[in-house]
């Protein structure tokens, strides 16, 4: 039957691209380019493999077994929850990366730096009023 | 088995299989967790594995038909992304 067809094939593809987002993870030389592979592959992977479910459950769903449409709906609403928050962690971790002070790999220029930011203004507004409170208590 | 059991894909065991490859990616992740050189590269790794690990969830239901895996896999990935989002705060150096 071509739905059957159609869920293998949707494993298929999902296991591929979740394979590659862990040797991505392993051959990558860099932070960033680490996060290229485990976040997008995953992503891209879990979509296909959580479908599959869902067509499972739409399919039992039209054999008339309730459970069904459980599965599929619950399986629907976790598709959708990883898809709104991974995108956004994947976010942070860069940001938090670049601004912890890490480097690309290879990199000749890193225009982000030139720019000013509030976290280092705060910082080093902080650290002149500290000085100024040692130097005038001494 | 025959022409009933041909419209039928045997949900138990493909599942099975689907499981026992994500946790061989986990392994994959794992390895970058252990011997990352910084703090991020963790971080990074641990992130995939939540990733992975609610799909693995989502095919454990599916293949033993236990609906209450997957509602265990939607508040997986939301108190992930929070743990996520509170470690990428700290290393940012920020207060909270």
């Amino acid at each position: 039957m071509i739905f059957d067809l159609i869920i293998y094939m949707f494993i298929g593809i999902g296991i591929f691209f979740n394979v590659l987002a862990g040797i991505g993870l392993l051959r990558f030389p860099d932070v960033y380019t680490r996060l290229h592979a485990g976040t997008k592959c995953t992503t891209f992977g879990s979509i296909f493999l959580i479908g599959s479910v869902v067509l499972i459950g739409l399919k039992m769903w039209w054999e008339n077994d309730t459970n069904g449409s459980v599965l599929a709906i619950h399986s629907a609403i976790a598709l959708i929850a990883i898809l709104l928050t991974n995108p956004v962690g994947a976010h942070a971790i860069a940001r938090a990366a670049h601004r912890s002070g890490v480097e690309p790999a290879n990199a000749v220029i890193d225009e982000l730096k030139e720019k000013p930011m509030k976290k280092t203004k705060k910082k080093t507004t902080r650290n002149k009023e500290k000085n100024e409170e040692q130097t005038g208590g001494d | 088995m025959g022409t009933e059991d041909n419209r039928m894909i045997d949900i138990n065991s493909t599942y099975m299989f689907v499981v026992i490859a994500l946790a061989l990616c986990i392994v994959l992740a794992l390895i970058r967790v252990i011997r990352g050189p910084t703090a991020p590269d963790r971080v990074v790794g641990v992130d995939t594995i939540n990733t992975m690990v609610i799909v693995a969830m989502v095919a454990f239901g599916t293949a033993y038909r236990e609906v209450i895996y997957i509602d265990v896999a939607i508040v997986y990935a939301l108190l992930s992304f929070i743990s996520t989002l509170f470690i990428a705060k700290y290393l940012e150096g920020g207060e909270f």
